[in-house]
């Protein structure tokens, strides 16, 4: 079956999770081939999720892992 | 993002609980991440979330017990941040317009991606740049807040489909929605503000194309 770019679009997400079926996966491969703004479309979408899941992306505040087992180790001991 | 491991989760639990208390350390710590920016894009400040986020590491040691192990401890430690966070909301009287509760699926609706007809991928190494973190830190915390949390949890943490609907306490369907939306606004926000940190190409003669 050809499908149209929308439809390309509408499962990009299911598609980088390996998340739709087989019949699926095969048109929009078969899409892909021929389209270049799908293909970048798609390559930049996954560029996004591999670059945000980067720890440097997201850090935790300086110090906060020592704080808060500063505060764990006070109530340990309080309940021991 | 540390992988969890159930038999030893399973096995501190049953010490720390035996009186070796101070085994919670290392039971905590590969939550901590999670705990945090969960409680970060709730309550919209850093030294609340730092708060919220001992406040909720001491629940899950008091509550050990209850623990059941009939999900993900994460997952559980997850609902008892969010929990915390939502507590704080209500007491603050802060009025939401997007409920975290609000657990029906979406309409899908249609969206229109950046159009682009070429696209370099940004390398991990461009992260050594700080404005390029900056830029997408900027981006996702711009999402409206449902999706803020599904793209925190799958996307930044890697947790899958399942425990994230979990720990939001919405449906796999609406995961899965939120996600592909999520993902669609922040490509095309960031699409066109990337293009600079992918590789130069070489042109002839080492000049840069």
């Amino acid at each position: 079956m050809r499908i149209d770019c929308k439809h390309v679009w509408e499962h990009i997400s299911a598609y980088i999770d390996g998340e739709v079926d087989a019949d699926l996966r095969a048109d929009i491969d078969r899409h892909l081939e021929t389209c270049e703004i799908c293909s970048a479309v798609l390559d930049s979408t996954r560029n996004f999720v591999i670059l945000v899941a980067d720890d440097r992306v997201f850090e935790l505040p300086a110090g906060f892992s020592q704080r808060l087992h500063a505060r764990l180790d006070r109530e340990l001991e309080l309940t021991g | 993002m540390t992988a969890s491991n159930p038999e030893l989760e399973a096995e501190w639990i049953r010490r720390i609980l035996a009186g070796e208390r101070h085994l919670f350390h290392e039971l905590i710590r590969p939550c901590e991440r999670a705990i945090y920016f969960l409680l970060l894009n709730l309550l919209r400040n850093e030294a609340e979330a730092e708060d919220a986020a001992q406040e909720t590491a001491i629940k899950v040691y008091l509550n050990l017990r209850l623990f059941r192990g009939d999900s993900q401890f994460r997952t559980w430690v997850l609902s008892i941040a969010r929990n915390e966070g939502l507590g704080r909301l209500r007491k603050l009287g802060t009025r939401r317009e997007d409920s975290l509760e609000a657990g029906t699926d979406e309409q899908t609706g249609d969206y229109t991606p950046a159009i682009l007809t070429s696209w370099r991928e940004v390398p991990a190494e461009a992260l050594e740049r700080k404005e390029l973190g900056a830029i997408l830190r900027k981006a996702i915390e711009g999402l409206p807040e449902i999706y803020r949390n599904v793209v925190l949890l799958r996307d930044i943490e890697e947790m899958d489909v399942r425990e994230t609907a979990a720990a939001l306490g919405i449906t796999e369907g609406a995961v899965k929605v939120r996600l592909h939306r999520a993902r669609a606004m922040l490509q095309r926000v960031l699409a066109p503000q990337l293009g600079g940190f992918a590789p130069k190409r070489r042109g002839l003669f080492g000049r840069r194309a």
